[in-house]
Order: structure tokens, then C-alpha cells, then sequence
């Protein structure tokens, strides 16, 4: 039975079902690297999938539909950075509210759209390379985002690794006190990084739409968001140790739906709940070695900034 | 330009009118959406908070309240104790789904008995899930240090397939032509939660909404547990040293709050809802978070703003026969009202001043 499954095809395809929560966790991390919890990634998530899908439908261009859901994604997140940086909300219960107000949103947007067929994003196109055995069907025969996701990793870790700006904002995300008596401005640069987290998750949701299902319904992320956020903690806020833990989350996915297609013995409903207990298995793994946990974690994440003079 | 300057202590005046200002701002910026999406503003806003009360079938739907704001009220005066603690269960729609769950199956191991001794247990079992349920993110944080926000989220999602794998093996109904979902608890006397004065909506889960709502006011106010939780919230080094135990009360908070869950999933599946059915979750486990705080984390006010919420919910089913309004524009308003409640609780924790030119 297990002979059925293609370990060619499941890696592409784990590629696929990894890059919505890759990109939302990458997203997610440059925002709790400035010190900013935002647990509305879901709601961010599901406002970028339907935003992109509809944006896709009505031009015919899925690059179009990727670039609204990114403006999307940070037009939502500014209310959170708005309602945190601006007014001092508490992050937990306002990222909770975008959350909540996010699913209503696309629900209320995504009217329209249901049973609609979006514009097919087009694979990447390698040339010769893409012909090469096991590697070019493996890695080579995708659509250009999840490359683009691999590359916005690279980034990301290039930024906080080696620019000024970066080592700012982990000084920022750190200790925001001391960021401000040195004077760096820290409510400006959190907003930035809550946009930044929010375009990502965005992307992260069109790309559930256009390409992972590809089709809008209700309520599709399905966790996905929250995934996202737990994967920030299994990287112990390091941008490769994200692509790592998508692409493991990606994989049991897969392996489940496989299992799910070739038949197994096992009634689907169990085999669905795999990736959420892994996720928890995961993390209590990380979160057992209490010690290099908060080391890692931005000592300043989801306190409130106020300068009080 | 605007300066904000910290209260030393939240004002008692602001906080109190903060829920009444974001119904108001919510009001506005929803018949703002209703304009947009080409409905009469005055009117959508008028069927969702005034005819379910007064209007044309308001016989009908007077009783919904009841009904609907009883789990919320339930859910949200769990989750209320453990907020104050800064202990944030946000999985009360698992729970919720687990105590429905237990309840249903020890009714339907002892079908077709008459005891009246069933519901009790099956009321005792139904707490028990939810608070088993609840208990797993509670150890896990205890022991391992897990974040209690995204282990409990994620059991949501477990429980909601552990739910559909119920409907369609576990509890099937053995005489239901092989339909999923289980036996019908209408048509079982002995557990089967129905109103208790007739035309009012009252049943079980309402009684214990109120109970719960007593027992939270004289814990809160009352008893050093109560005393003990709210000083972990606000000051938990000050906690530490009073001799609280974090551990202790993170256990209390969130075993509590699953217990209620549990308890509004019993009352739910054994009424209203009757049955074990995939579709059976329905969203009271999160819009409780939104009650929770319109409620300022108040046993009083939680009652409130849990009648107001259920009032939205009918509202919002009745604007979708009459003026054809989505089902999830309910659910974006409810989202509104979190947003600005949030935002005018800066009024309450800060003054603003109009700053003058800085001196040189």
C-alpha cells in the first residue's frame, strides 16, 4: 500500500503545501523580532486569500492577485499595529480580534466567489533544467512563488543578519527602552515590521487560493495561521529553522493526505488531525529545553511600548 | 499634538462606558458596511438589535435570547477568570465540542433508561470532558513551558474531527438509515435538556449561566482564590512573593474555564441542538473571547454583554431572511465591536493631554 506513494511527487508536493504557512511564518517572525506579538495571522491569512482570489478573477492576472493580497494582508495588520502601537491595546486580545474579525471579513467579501474557477498561476519555466531526472520534477516544475517564499527566507535572514536596519530592529524587539534612549524610533519601525508580517501572511493566503486548492471557501485556512504561528517558536526565531519546520509541517500534511488516498485502515478523520498534533508535539519538544527557548525568544515580545517622555 | 499620560489606575467612569461607546462606534461602522454592500443602513441595523426584541416575530425569536446567550455567558465567565490571570485559554470551542461529546455518549451508553439519575451524570461527565480537555494545555504549559494559546487552539481542530469521526462511528444512530450524527436526544425523556417554563427559552444551560455568574461575582469579590487571581494579573511579581502559585492557578483558570465549556456543550447537544452531528460546533467557544471582554472581564458585565451578543446573533439570522444580509456579516460586525472596544479602552488607562511645545 505504501508502495503507491511517489517519493518524487510527495516532495513536490510538500513543497506546495508548505509555502502558505512558510510565508506567513517568515512573515510573522520579522514582527516578533521587533517585539510585537500579533496573533492575527490567521485573520490576515484568510482576508490575503480571498482578496487575492477576487483581485486574480477580475483582472485575469494572478500576479495581480498576489500583489493585492499582500496589500490586503498590510492593510489588515495596520488596524492591529494602529490599535497596539498608536492606542497601547494589549497585543493578545487585539491579534485575537483581527483573528475573528478576518474570518467574518472574507466570508463577507468571498460572497461572490464561491465555486469560481481563479486565473491558473503558471509554472516556472527552467528549460532544459527542469528536465533533469528525480531533481527537475522534484524542485525545478514549480510556480514562481514558492521560490519567491524561498527567497524572501534568504532575505529576511540576510537583513537581520548583516544590515544595520536589521540589527536595529532585533535591538528594537530586544529592549525597546533602550532602542528609544539610543533614539531609534521604535513605534515607527514596529509598524513596519507588523506590514512586513502582515503583506507575508497575505501572500501566504492567495496562495492557498490560487494555487495550493485552488478555489475560495469559507473559512479555508483551516489553522493554517495559527500553525504559522507556532512555527515561529519551533524555529527559535531563525529564519532557515522556519523553512525547515514549514517544510516538516508540509511534509506530514502530505504524507496524510496520501495516506488518506492509497486507503489506509485508519478512518480520515484521524489521519486530519495529524498535523494539529504534531504541531503540539513539536512544540513541547522545543519547549522543553526551557533554557535555550528564552534565550532565543525577543525578551521584549508582546509588552507594550509606551515613552514616557 | 496629542500626548498620552498613564492613569495610575484605570478609570472606573471610562471603563465602564468603553463597551457602550464601541456598541455605538460598531452601530455606525456597520451600517457604514451595510451601505456598502447597497442595504439600508438605518434598517439592517434596526432588524438586528430592535425587531428581534419588539418587532413583527418577536414572539419567536424573544426566547432565542435565552438560548443563545446562555453558552456564551457560560463559556465566557470561564475564560474571563483565566484573562484576568493572564492565562489565555482560547480553545473554549474545543472544550465546548469535548463536553458535548462525553455528555452525549454516557446518555446514549444507557439508552433507553428512564432514571432520573442520567442527566445529572450526563451533566457531571459533560463538565468533566471540557475540563479534561482543558487540562491538556494546562500540563503541558506546567511541564514544559508550552504556550497555552496555541496548544489549546490547535485541540480545537482535533476536537472538531474527533467530533465528525464520532457522528459517522462511535455514536452513530443505529437507526438512522445510515445518516451520520447520533440518536436524537428529543426523543430521549431521561437526558434530554428541554425548557423548563415553557415559551421562555430557559432550560438547563441558563440556570447554570446564572450560577456561574454568582459563583464568579463572590469568587471574585469574595474569596482569596478569586483575590489571588486578579493579583497574578496585575502584578504577578507582587503575586509571587503573597506566596500564589502560578502553577496552582493556571490549573484552577483554565480547568474551570473548560469545565463551563463543557457544561454549555452538554446543555447545547441534550437542547437545541439534539444531537452529535458534524456540523454541530457553532462558533459560541470564540464570540464568548468577544463576550468576555464587552463584559470587561466582569461577572456582571459578561451577562450583559452576553445577552447584547445573542441579541447580534439572532439579529443577524433574522436580517438574513428579511433583507437577505450574508451570514457572515454577523460575524465581521461581532469582530468590529472587539476592535473598538480595544480602542477605547485607551481612554480608560490613559489621560490625553494636548501636549505644549516642549521647553528647550
Amino acid at each position: 500500500m505504501m508502495g503507491s506513494i511517489d517519493p518524487i511527487l510527495l516532495i513536490a508536493s510538500l513543497m506546495v503545501a508548505s509555502t502558505p504557512i512558510l510565508l506567513a511564518a517568515i512573515g510573522e517572525l520579522v514582527t516578533e523580532k521587533a517585539g510585537v506579538l500579533n496573533l492575527g495571522v490567521e485573520g490576515m491569512m484568510i482576508v490575503g486569500a480571498i482578496a487575492g482570489f477576487a483581485m486574480a478573477v477580475e483582472t485575469g492576472s494572478p500576479l495581480m492577485g498576489f500583489l493585492g493580497a499582500a496589500l490586503a494582508g498590510a492593510a489588515l495588520s495596520l488596524i492591529f499595529a494602529f490599535l497596539t502601537q498608536v492606542l497601547l491595546s494589549n497585543q493578545v486580545a487585539t491579534g485575537l480580534a483581527l483573528t475573528l474579525f478576518g474570518i467574518g471579513f472574507s466570508a463577507l467579501i468571498g460572497q461572490g466567489y464561491t465555486g469560481v474557477r481563479p486565473p491558473p498561476t503558471p509554472k516556472m519555466d527552467f528549460g532544459p533544467l527542469s528536465d533533469i531526472p528525480v531533481i527537475g520534477p522534484m524542485l525545478l516544475r514549480h510556480d514562481p512563488m514558492v521560490y519567491v517564499s524561498i527567497l524572501i527566507i534568504a532575505a529576511v535572514w540576510a537583513f537581520l543578519k548583516f544590515t544595520r536596519a536589521g540589527l536595529v530592529l532585533r535591538a528594537v524587539g530586544e529592549s525597546h527602552d533602550a532602542a528609544h534612549a539610543l533614539g531609534y524610533k521604535v513605534v515607527r519601525l514596529r509598524v513596519l515590521a507588523i506590514a512586513f508580517g502582515g503583506a507575508c501572511a497575505g501572500l501566504g493566503g492567495a496562495y492557498l487560493s490560487l494555487v495550493r486548492v485552488p478555489q475560495w471557501t469559507e473559512g479555508m485556512t483551516a489553522g493554517a495561521g495559527w500553525i504559522a504561528l507556532a512555527i515561529v517558536v519551533f524555529a527559535s526565531w531563525r529564519p532557515w529553522r522556519v523553512l525547515a519546520g514549514a517544510y516538516l509541517f508540509g511534509g506530514v500534511t502530505v504524507l496524510q493526505l496520501n495516506l488518506q488516498a492509497a486507503g489506509v485502515a485508519i478512518p480520515v478523520q484521524y489521519l486530519s488531525m495529524a498535523p494539529y498534533l504534531i504541531t503540539i508535539l513539536v512544540l513541547v519538544l522545543i519547549s522543553a529545553d526551557r533554557r535555550r527557548a528564552a534565550q532565543n525568544a525577543p525578551a521584549s515580545l508582546g509588552r507594550v511600548f509606551h515613552a514616557s517622555s | 499634538m496629542l500626548k498620552l499620560e498613564r492613569r495610575p489606575a484605570p478609570s472606573r467612569l471610562w471603563t465602564a462606558a468603553t463597551p457602550v461607546l464601541a456598541v455605538i462606534a460598531t452601530m455606525i461602522a456597520g451600517g457604514l458596511l451595510f451601505a456598502a454592500l447597497g442595504k439600508d443602513p438605518v434598517e439592517a441595523i434596526r432588524t438586528i438589535f430592535w425587531d428581534p426584541l419588539f418587532g413583527e416575530f418577536a414572539s419567536y425569536s424573544r426566547p432565542q435570547l435565552l438560548v443563545k446567550a446562555g453558552p456564551l455567558i457560560l463559556i465566557a465567565i470561564g475564560l474571563s477568570l483565566g484573562f484576568k490571570a493572564q492565562v489565555w485559554n482560547i480553545g473554549a470551542e474545543g472544550q465546548y465540542m469535548m463536553g458535548a461529546l462525553f455528555g452525549a455518549a454516557t446518555g446514549l451508553a444507557f439508552y433507553p433508561t428512564d432514571s432520573v439519575l442520567l442527566f445529572p451524570a450526563m451533566v457531571v461527565m459533560g463538565a468533566f470532558g471540557g475540563f479534561l480537555w482543558a487540562m491538556i494545555p494546562a500540563v503541558l504549559k506546567l511541564r514544559f513551558g508550552t504556550s497555552e494559546i496555541l496548544v489549546s487552539l490547535m485541540l480545537v481542530y482535533v476536537a472538531q474531527h474527533i467530533m465528525s469521526a464520532a457522528s459517522f462511528g462511535m455514536l452513530k444512530n443505529p437507526e438512522g438509515m445510515g445518516f451520520p450524527g447520533s440518536r436524537n436526544f428529543q426523543h430521549y425523556p431521561a437526558a434530554f435538556n428541554g425548557e423548563l417554563i415553557a415559551g421562555t427559552g430557559m432550560h438547563w444551560g441558563g440556570v447554570a449561566a446564572l450560577g456561574a455568574v454568582v459563583a464568579a461575582y463572590v469568587l471574585l469579590s469574595r474569596h482569596i482564590l478569586g483575590f489571588h487571581i486578579r493579583v497574578a494579573g496585575e502584578a504577578p511579581r507582587a503575586a509571587r512573593f503573597a506566596g500564589v502559585s502560578p502553577a496552582l492557578l493556571t490549573s484552577v483558570c483554565l480547568g474551570t474555564s473548560g469545565a463551563l465549556a463543557g457544561l454549555a456543550g452538554l446543555f447545547e447537544v441534550t437542547g437545541p441542538a439534539g444531537q452529535i452531528t458534524t456540523d454541530f460546533a457553532s462558533g459560541y467557544g470564540f464570540t464568548a473571547i468577544i463576550v468576555a471582554f464587552l463584559g470587561r472581564l466582569h461577572p456582571v458585565g459578561i451577562l450583559l454583554a452576553g445577552l447584547l451578543m445573542a441579541l447580534t446573533y439572532i439579529g443577524g439570522e433574522l436580517a438574513q431572511l428579511t433583507l437577505n444580509l450574508p451570514s457572515a456579516a454577523v460575524q465581521a460586525f461581532q469582530g468590529m465591536l472587539l476592535f473598538f472596544l480595544l480602542a477605547f479602552d485607551v481612554l480608560a488607562n490613559f489621560r490625553i493631554r494636548l501636549a505644549g511645545r516642549a521647553r528647550a
